[in-house]
């Protein structure tokens, strides 16, 4: 596979000021993101997993500059996004869109639908104004909906059809790459499996490349084709999507896997029930941050941070942070639950 | 496996309907649920967004908005219709015998008290406990659920616990009183999973423990594979089937439910593309008049789109809401849904061919 790397994202980091005392001076910070590296070539589905508030839409929001990163770079197409000025960065709003979790929010109420679509594309300037009416129905059929509902309002339409809308916004601009953060976690099945299969369609369709932020992993083993779990702000493991599934290393990755239910009744599995919750991101664990929750944690998982890393048993390309992969792998370390 | 004939049935709802009064018209929430909780199992009522699911159990325990009225049915509790019992004595079984826990802990736990009192409180209301006895008593819940270090958590105010840790407390709220029933909404929805899968063997464990009888709300068909017995399907404020946890996995007869499974992306295997279901979920104010689900359903035919059909009864108790399994159906003898065959049963005889 010589494929392109279209984004390339190193060391980033995202720290929220905590503010504190009557003078309201930063007391602490919230670590949300720190020091991930990744790359997502083009054409390809890259999923972020992890449970809430390991920093999924942080990352999102960092790569596209909604929040000003703290440290670490974003590369697109080779050009460094963090770096840029906010009016050179402008020039690439439109190659990179995003779709959120609740249409209701990310949608004027007050706007017709296709006045949603040719705003975006004013604002990006794509076509002549005497164009974009047309294309606006035309892109209301790409994503499912009929042209006459173009001068409909967002409520009169339901949850997935809006989410067909936030869609069509998003393709308006034509970006090459989407990061759609929840995109369908709260459709319901029936209609998530719609929203699913026209992206995949759109995917091949338009050669875009997906950035898939979510936290089921159903969808995700869906729709990816490599895999990033996330946990407190760090990257515990990454592999493709076969790999992840099917060979996952991290003790983090197995337990996640594990504890999700499967819809059938015969399937019965070895759940390994993780104790205790997240701990707080503000003063994350020291060493390797899932030690306090990990089966095989040692007295040097406490203060030795893992990196990520290629073991033998495990694919090219396919990395996990974890000191102990090789002696988990051989029954030499145990779990202790 | 259906339920066993001399199974105690601890709930039975009979043909429920619940209309909501709204500015633009009537709202029919719930128009046709009937399931049976056979005593110390655990029944799902799954559904999509909007489908019932919260309005029947708020039937159940009589707490329904005030726009909201149950216009037909029963409730029966240990043969008792809960429909015609007065607002207190209806009071005396809520939290008592039958309890509930939400989906949104924080909203149903009270912000300005501690665990501690509001615990107590339901104890000292229905058990006419001591304050100091029903103090001790929510150490020992607590304990129950598996909050650590519960003699200092019992002091803390619902914000200063985690999603999880809330969702304990309203379980140990919810179990004060022994009830013998649990209606749990969604109670794991908004948990992350690793959290869920410690909640829901929290559940089963008190379950067996309390020989409690259980009412799980959910739209996660793999949270019903694995802590169900017997399943009740909701389309558009109907139960459109019903059956044992085995039979509706593996041989679901509605085609709703067949698509339903077809459209579930899997975690545990690979799957080529989804198959989802065409169309929407009908407008409460529209809802057809027919087969609520003929709109989007692939064997649809003339009589499905002009008469709604009964929930009928099959051999194994098993039940379905569809016309395939009647003997009025006129369509194919072997119905092709979403890819999978169903015997239609008029012509069931016709059909059995050699190999
Ligand atoms: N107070 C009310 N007034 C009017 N309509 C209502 C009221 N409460 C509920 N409804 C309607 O009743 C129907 C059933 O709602 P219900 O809350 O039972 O759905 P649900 O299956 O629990 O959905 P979810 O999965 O989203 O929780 C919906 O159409 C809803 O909009
Ligand atoms: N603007 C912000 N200010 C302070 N903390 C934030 C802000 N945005 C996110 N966080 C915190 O950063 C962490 C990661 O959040 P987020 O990326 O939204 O998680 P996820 O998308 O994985 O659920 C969380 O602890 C969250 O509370
Ligand atoms: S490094 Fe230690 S604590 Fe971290 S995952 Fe590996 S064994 Fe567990
Ligand atoms: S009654 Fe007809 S439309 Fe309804 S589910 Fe059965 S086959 Fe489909
Ligand atoms: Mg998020
Ligand atoms: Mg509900």
């Amino acid at each position: 596979m010589a494929k392109k790397e279209l984004l390339k994202v190193e060391g980033l980091k995202q720290y929220f000021p905590i503010k504190g005392g009557f003078l309201g001076r930063t007391t602490n910070y919230v670590k949300a993101v720190d020091d991930i590296s990744f790359s997502i070539f083009e054409g390809e589905t890259v999923s972020i997993v992890g449970e809430s508030g390991c920093g999924k839409s942080t990352t999102g929001r960092a790569i596209l500059r909604l929040e000003e990163p703290t440290e670490g770079k974003v590369e697109f197409r080779g050009v460094d996004l963090a770096g840029l000025s906010k009016r050179n960065m402008r020039k690439y709003r439109k190659d990179l869109q995003i779709i959120f979790q609740d249409p209701y929010a990310s949608i004027n109420p007050r706007q017709t639908v296709a006045s949603v679509l040719t705003e975006a594309m004013e604002i990006q300037k794509v076509l002549p104004t005497n164009k974009r009416r047309a294309r606006a129905e035309e892109l209301l059929e790409t994503v499912g909906l009929l042209p006459y509902q173009a001068d409909r309002f967002p409520h009169e339409f339901s949850g997935g059809q809006r989410q067909r809308i936030g869609i069509a916004r998003a393709l308006s601009v034509n970006p090459q790459l989407i990061i759609c953060d929840e995109a369908v976690s709260a459709l319901d099945v029936s209609i998530q499996a719609q929203v699913l299969n026209l992206l995949e369609e759109l995917q091949e369709e338009f050669q875009l490349t997906y950035l898939f932020i979510s936290h089921d992993l159903g969808v995700v083993r869906h729709i990816s084709d490599r895999i990033i779990v996330m946990y407190l702000g760090k990257i515990v493991e990454i592999a493709d999507k076969y790999s992840l599934f099917e060979n996952p290393k991290h003790p983090y990755t197995k337990a996640l896997l594990s504890a999700i239910p499967i819809p059938d009744p015969d399937k019965k599995k070895e759940r390994i029930v993780l104790k205790g919750d997240v701990p707080s991101p503000i003063d994350p664990p020291s060493g390797c941050r899932f030690h306090t929750r990990c089966p095989y944690a040692t007295a040097k998982c406490k203060v030795e941070v893992p990196e990520l890393r290629t073991a033998s048993s495990m694919k090219p390309g396919h990395e996990a942070a974890c000191h102990y992969i090789e002696e988990i792998e051989s029954g030499e370390k145990q779990p202790n639950y | 496996m259906s339920i066993p004939v001399n199974q105690e049935i601890i709930l039975e709802v009979k043909n429920l309907q619940t209309i909501f009064k709204t500015d633009t018209g009537d709202v029919r929430a719930v128009d046709g649920v009937s399931f049976k909780l056979p005593k110390g199992k655990t029944i799902g009522i799954v559904g999509e967004s909007g489908s019932g699911k919260s309005i029947t159990s708020l039937s159940i325990m009589r707490l329904l908005a005030s726009n909201g009225k149950i216009t037909n049915g029963e409730v029966l509790y240990k043969g008792e219709d809960l429909l015609k019992l007065s607002e207190s004595q209806m009071r005396k079984l809520r939290g008592n015998e039958i309890s509930m826990i939400f989906q949104e802990p924080m909203t149903s736990l009270n912000p300005v008290y501690t665990v501690g009192q509001q615990i107590s409180e339901a104890l000292m209301l229905h058990q006419n406990m001591s304050k100091k006895d029903a103090f001790i008593r929510s150490v020992e819940l607590l304990k129950l659920v598996g909050i650590p270090s519960p003699d200092k958590r019992v002091k803390n105010y619902p914000f200063e616990l985690s999603g999880g840790m809330r969702q304990r407390v309203m379980i140990a709220m919810s179990l004060a009183c022994d009830p013998e029933i649990l209606i749990a909404d969604e109670p794991t929805t908004a948990l992350d999973v690793t959290i869920q899968a410690q909640i829901l063997e929290l559940i089963k464990e008190l379950q067996d423990r309390l020989g409690m009888s259980v009412i799980f709300i959910t739209h996660d068909l793999g949270v019903v594979a694995e802590t169900c017995d017997y399943v009740a399907v909701m389309y558009a404020g109907q139960v459109v089937e019903y059956a044992d946890i085995r039979t509706l996995f593996h041989e679901p007869k509605l085609p709703y439910t067949i698509g339903l499974l077809k459209s579930l992306p899997r975690h545990d295997i690979e799957q080529d593309k989804l198959q989802p279901i065409n169309g929407n979920v009908p407008s409460p104010h529209e809802m057809p008049v027919s087969c609520r689900f003929s709109p989007r359903c692939p064997a649809a035919t003339d009589l499905c789109r002009a008469n709604m059909p009964q929930l009928e009864t099959d051999e194994n108790g098993n039940q379905v809401r569809c016309w395939i399994y009647t003997d009025e159906w006129t369509g194919e003898a072997e119905v092709d849904i979403y890819g999978e065959k169903r015997i239609a049963k008029s012509r069931g005889a016709k059909t059995i061919l050699p190999d």
